[in-house]
């Protein structure tokens, strides 16, 4: 019998032939916490009674969530974080330096890994052929330890992609299609299988964003195969060592198959408060807006500021709506600067928040007023996201985004290209 | 060690509960001081639920209870705040296994069957609930047997105290 992605890397990581149902122990290859979820991690692991990490080279600690802190207790938490890191060895990625996501993506993750992070989008290096996924603090705490852990073996769906982008719509259009289509728990506990004839053109920040939202869908992993589109990303990092073609057996068996067809998709938004209310851009066009939000692990890559660049080049932002941009690593701003995307963004009205998860999670930088509405590039719409469960959340690519901060309401890219 | 059966009486909540509706990101800044952050339980999905929850009670939600983010402090807060066990109609993947690491039971059965206030009694063993208000008997679906042994120790900490492995 054929293996599935998710079965082949779990085989492999577990030391045995792993089938979906089943349940194994395999080898963790990397690790990370975040700022908000790796204080209870630390006390936890420390509660435990170990004292050594399996493997502190493969462990990390980034500090992204509230970077710069807004508040003296999350400083303390950073605090904590940075002692720990002196402690055990492990490495740590400081305030400014990104989201852990992006960061995993382009200097840790490799085809056919297993990575834990207390963090529920770690499904986005998936994108590299990676078994990533978001588990809590007690899990995490007990992998930093043993350098392992348990799964069970998720059933896969194979997610059929054919076709091309038409203009003006792009893998986020995609992502949020699918998800209305399968619901917010149409995939719990299943693995996403990316597959057919239109991958070999999904560029890796594409594949990225849609990883990064399998867990919207449920799902525990958003696996794509490692094809040259890997191989040349890895390669572009300095990492071409780390490549491992990967991919599934022809006669791997699915619980369900998906086909997509690029061609017919249209710009797609998920309205307040579920990522599966999703809808046709055209259908909600007009809807007024006070804020932007261009950044995040969904949308926060170079890819993403080109395009919305593109969309706000000689134009100025709406002036009653506020224009953010959150770059998804020091790496991305410092090539959107080398670009010229940020001087035309800060042409055009924007405010350019440090690399970080920034608005995305209400903590600062961003948080809504009572009765606001967001257009947003980010992976969550949920009541009270950001900071105000008065405000209310669109999600959409950063082209629409975009668009919509040029006309002060909820506006179609494909008007304004 | 987690009792065996359990008496109380449930508190029903709808579809799609999130970690946000549990616990709110803007109390990030709480999540090192677990009694504050408690304070804040469902506040936004089930205003006063921090008032009214009784020890002992049940949570009865509906499908896909703790959707979106992997916080922990989610079934922490839950716990905290005296609840016994959860019974859903489904729970996403995360939330369910970080409930059971916490020590926290959760029974995945038609919750459709079980009003707000009603009696229940949970046997944890037999994965069987008693509506002891309407007399309906409601079957839970089985957890692989690592979870099970995780929640008998109390959760995974302790588990990982006692084993210093994981055993399958």
């Amino acid at each position: 019998m054929g293996k599935t992605l998710a079965e082949k890397i779990i085989s492999l990581k577990s030391h045995g032939e792993a089938e979906a149902g089943d349940v194994v122990i395999a080898d963790v290859d990397l690790a990370f916490v975040q700022d908000t979820t790796g204080p209870l991690t630390i006390r936890q692991f420390k509660e435990s009674g170990f004292e050594a990490l399996a493997k502190p080279q493969q462990t990390i600690i980034f500090l992204d969530h509230a970077a710069p802190s807004p508040a003296r207790q999350l400083s303390n938490d950073h605090i904590l974080l940075r002692r720990f890191a002196e402690e055990t060895g492990c490495r740590i990625y400081e305030v400014g330096e990104g989201i852990c996501h992006q960061l995993v993506a382009e200097q840790f993750a490799s085809p056919g890994d297993v990575i834990l992070g207390s963090d529920s989008h770690t499904v986005t290096a998936g994108a590299l052929g990676a078994f990533a996924t978001g588990m809590g603090s007690s899990d995490v705490a007990v992998a930093l330890a043993l350098g392992r852990t348990w799964f069970r073996v998720p059933e896969s769906f194979l997610i059929e992609l054919n076709g091309v982008f038409p203009r003006g719509v792009y893998a986020k259009d995609l992502i949020l299609y699918l998800i209305g289509q399968i619901g917010a728990d149409g995939a719990n506990y299943k693995a996403l299988e990316f597959g057919g004839e239109a991958l070999a053109q999904v560029t890796m920040s594409q594949r990225l964003t849609i990883a990064n939202m399998a867990v919207e869908a449920g799902a525990k992993v958003g696996l794509f195969p490692a094809d040259k589109v890997t191989r040349d990303f890895l390669r572009k990092y300095g990492r071409g060592d780390n490549y491992q073609p990967l991919y599934p057996d022809a006669e791997a068996n699915y619980e369900q198959v998906i086909p997509v067809n690029l061609d017919q998709l249209e710009p797609m938004l998920a309205l307040p408060h579920a990522v599966d209310n999703v809808r046709p851009v055209a259908q909600v066009k007009g809807v007024k807006i006070q804020q932007a939000f261009i950044g995040t692990c969904t949308n926060g890559r170079l890819e993403d500021l080109a395009v919305a660049a593109e969309i706000l080049k000689g134009k100025k932002k709406c002036p009653g709506t506020r224009l953010l941009i959150a770059p998804a690593s020091r790496q991305v701003l410092i090539r959107a600067i080398e670009k010229g995307y940020i001087q035309g963004l800060l042409e055009a009205g924007a405010t350019v928040l440090p690399p970080g998860c920034t608005a995305c999670l209400g903590l600062h930088q961003g948080v809504l007023g009572d009765g606001e509405v967001c257009i947003s590039t980010a992976n969550r719409n949920f009541k009270g996201r950001m900071g105000n469960p008065e405000a209310m959340i669109y999600l959409a690519s950063p082209a629409t985004a975009a668009a919509s901060a040029v006309k002060g309401e909820i506006a179609d890219p494909r008007d304004i290209m | 060690m987690t009792d065996l059966v359990l008496k109380g009486k449930a508190i029903k909540l709808g579809d799609n509960i999130s970690t946000d509706d549990i616990i709110p990101g803007r109390f990030a800044h709480l999540r090192s001081n677990l009694p504050e952050l408690a304070k804040h339980v469902l506040e936004d999905a089930a205003p006063g639920f921090a008032s009214k929850v009784k020890p002992g009670d049940f949570l009865a939600a509906g499908k896909n209870l703790g959707l979106g983010s992997s916080r922990e402090h989610a079934p922490v807060v839950i716990k905290m705040s005296g609840v016994g066990a959860i019974l859903a109609k489904s729970a996403a993947r995360i939330f369910f296994r970080n409930a059971i690491n916490q020590g926290l039971p959760v029974l995945l059965c038609d919750t459709d069957k079980i009003n707000d206030g009603d009696e229940l009694e949970i046997n944890l063993t037999g994965g069987t609930i008693a509506n002891l208000t309407s007399g309906i008997k409601l079957n839970c679906s089985k957890m692989p047997p690592i979870m099970s042994a995780i929640l008998k120790e109390g959760g995974l900490i302790p588990y990982i105290q006692k084993h210093k492995d994981f055993k399958l």
